[in-house]
């Protein structure tokens, strides 16, 4: 019996080393993570000679790991800084890959209709100027909805998150008093409220909580039915969330040739304006050629087949622009 | 007749004697064979190191993850001194760290947990040891272990969805309502915060009370039950008297283990606390703690400067733990030598 087991065993073993497959590591951002996963798997499939290992571990993760070199690529929901760029032994570039947005999500009684919110009320709030429902600047963009006099609750995210950061840096864009208080970051200073972890524990608890206000993924927002507010944007209007609106942020934002770029307020009738790229941390050299090799092939495949996969994970994908930008970028990898 | 037969005996036990007296240094010998032999004494000398190797490698331990935790923690060390524990402001974005809340929070939900789930722990170990019908005593005590069993998430899911309501919708109006004056209940019910945190931690730590107050009531010997209810005493003096007196630095061990797991648990914590920073009296309000706070914010640290607070908030979160234990330790001391004197 144990000498078969040991004949499967070493049969098992000449199995995996004829296919002799290439193992590509990379490590960060948990936001993309479904979309990544999915890329990598279909790519896999493709490649059976190929396999991504993908640890979602957060983006402060991925950025240290590919400082430190110990992964062929890391993955963040923001920008690297310029000094983290500046520690770097290689050249690190960032390569866009889908959109993300996030909305404010609340839980009112009574309340059907989508609240509107404009840049004042929602930094009002976060600052903890605007505290009841039924205040009067919340009233003046609401005139159909009848806001009840409920305390409100505010709920932001605990762990630190890439969400948070497209959220703060949001509010820093549109309110001088938050850019001067708490600021933007993957993890602030909140003036109030409570902490929740994840997505799922700020969903969780504005479910739970009468009058609370919090700010979550519009995938996740989507996929649980949760109500959430529109937003005003730059250009004034009104502007409901959703893939192409948080696409044509990308769309009318300026690019820089590095990618590395806020599109949160951006300019635009269209644009939803609480939206974010998020990157893949790609060394510009590669000790292993055929590594590095992989690594290009795999992000062609990812702007042209890639992209077509975005819609039914519910990401937001590259503009046609920026799509063909990253191209010339990738191109210049070899 | 029986004069003759005395040296006989005598004689014969002689022989005996002899024998034994022969027999002893054989078996010394034996003895001293074995442990003079050269194998005997290396197998003897490998073992005892190989025991110290053990026993000091769990120091080596301790040492290793301190000296680590000072060293990756050098910089907020530097940058804040003694200041990290003695203030409150937490803020990433402009590089300002102090721990005082987060110490708090921790010491503050770690002691309230104690309070409730001592009394309870010892109560379910009275009642499964002297009081519960002996079939019911298995699948109870199996119910009771369980919840040591269950997943820290999984606590923290049942505290956000069934334990919050209950909290917001009765308890904490009941609370404030009747306690109020005392500042502890009051201000806005959430019912998320210090007091669900620490409900939840209390349920946590019960089983590892009851059980080792079981097993230490057992221990306690069966005359001293008999002899109490011999004098008189009702069963409840007989357990005040004969059985929890006789136990209690076992029940005390209990708790400091209870303690510990308290101090270091993180994840159910983390969904009932509300993490936030801040020092309140009231225990409606949210708090944080200083396993929250590295589960929540360690993933995305990158500034060197945050990374190296959160290591040291670790290294306060060690020290507290040792400290905790060693005032624990002196409290079962003391009890223990008032114990003896009383006995003398």
């Amino acid at each position: 019996m144990i000498r078969r087991i040991l004949a499967l065993f070493c049969l098992a073993l000449m199995a995996t080393a004829v296919s002799a497959q290439t193992k590509i590591n990379g490590a960060g951002a948990t936001f993309p993570y479904p979309m990544y996963s999915k890329w990598f798997s279909e790519y896999h499939n493709q490649h059976p000679d190929i396999e991504f290992n993908y640890q979602s571990i957060g983006s402060g993760g991925g950025i240290r790991q590919v400082l430190a070199g110990t992964v062929d690529f890391g993955a963040s929901d923001g920008p690297m800084t310029d000094a983290q760029l500046a520690d770097a032994k290689v050249k690190i570039v960032h390569i866009p890959t889908v959109l993300g947005s996030v909305v404010p999500a609340y839980n009112i009684p009574g309340v059907k209709g989508e609240i509107k919110f404009t840049p004042n009320t929602l930094s009002g709030i976060f600052l903890g100027r605007i505290t009841n429902w039924n205040d009067a600047a919340l009233a003046k963009d609401n005139p159909g909805l009848n806001l009840p006099n409920v305390p409100i609750v505010v709920v932001h995210r605990s762990d630190s998150s890439g969400t948070s950061y497209v959220f703060t840096d949001y509010l820093s864009k549109v309110s001088p008093d938050w850019q001067s208080g708490p600021g933007k970051g993957t993890a602030v200073k909140w003036p109030l409220g409570l902490g929740a972890k994840g997505n799922e524990g700020v969903a969780g608890m504005i479910r739970q909580m009468e009058g609370s206000i919090g700010y979550i993924e519009l995938i996740y927002a989507e996929q649980n039915k949760i109500p959430f507010g529109v937003v005003k944007n730059a250009a004034g209007q009104f502007v409901k969330a959703s893939l192409a609106s948080t696409t044509a942020a990308a769309a009318t934002a300026k690019m820089p040739s590095d990618y590395r770029v806020s599109i949160t307020n951006a300019p635009g009738k269209e644009t939803y304006p609480i939206a974010s790229f998020t990157w893949l941390l790609i060394p510009q050299h590669n000790s292993d050629a055929n590594k590095h090799k992989i690594i290009v092939d795999f992000l062609n495949w990812m702007v042209n087949d890639g992209q077509k996969m975005t819609q039914q994970l519910t990401y937001a994908p590259l503009p046609a622009e920026v799509a063909t930008k990253v191209k010339a970028t990738i191109a210049q990898l070899k | 007749m029986s004069s003759p037969i005395q040296p006989v005996r005598i004689k014969s036990f002689v022989p005996d004697a002899e024998n034994q007296s022969s027999s002893g240094p054989e078996l010394v010998e034996k003895h001293s064979s074995l442990i003079g032999s050269g194998t005997g004494h290396w197998a003897d000398r490998i073992f005892g190191g190989a025991m110290l190797l053990a026993a000091l490698s769990v120091l080596a331990i301790v040492l290793l993850i301190l000296t680590q935790l000072y060293w990756q923690s050098e910089l907020s060390i530097h940058q804040f001194g003694w200041k990290f524990f003695t203030t409150s402001n937490w803020d990433p974005v402009a590089g300002d760290f102090g721990a005082l809340p987060f110490i708090y929070g921790t010491l503050v939900s770690s002691f309230l947990a104690l309070l409730m789930a001592a009394p309870l722990g010892i109560g379910v170990a009275i009642f499964m040891n002297e009081m519960c019908p002996r079939p019911l005593r298995t699948p109870f005590s199996y119910l009771v272990e369980l919840l040591a069993a269950i997943p820290s998430v999984i606590y923290g899911l049942w505290g956000m969805f069934v334990l919050v309501p209950i909290m917001r919708n009765y308890v904490q109006p009941f609370l404030a309502a009747h306690f109020g004056w005392t500042g502890f209940f009051s201000g806005p019910m959430y019912g998320i915060g210090m007091l669900p945190a620490s409900v939840i931690l209390a349920i946590m730590v019960v089983p590892f009370i009851s059980s080792i107050t079981r097993e230490v009531m057992l221990a306690v010997p069966q005359p001293q039950r008999e002899a109490a209810l011999a004098l008189g005493a009702t069963r409840w003096e007989m357990l005040r008297i004969g059985v929890l007196r006789n136990a209690r630095i076992g029940i005390m061990g209990g708790i400091v283990l209870a303690l510990g797991r308290a101090l270091g648990e993180t994840m159910a914590v983390t969904m009932l606390i509300g993490n936030r920073p801040e020092i309140a009296k009231s225990l409606f309000a949210p708090g944080y703690t200083m396993a929250s706070v590295i589960a929540n914010e360690f993933s995305e640290a990158t500034d060197n400067l945050y990374l190296s607070a959160l290591v040291e908030i670790g290294l306060a979160l060690f020290l507290v733990t040792i400290v905790v234990n060693i005032l624990a330790q002196g409290l079962i001391w003391s009890i223990t030598r008032g114990n003896t004197v009383r006995a003398n």
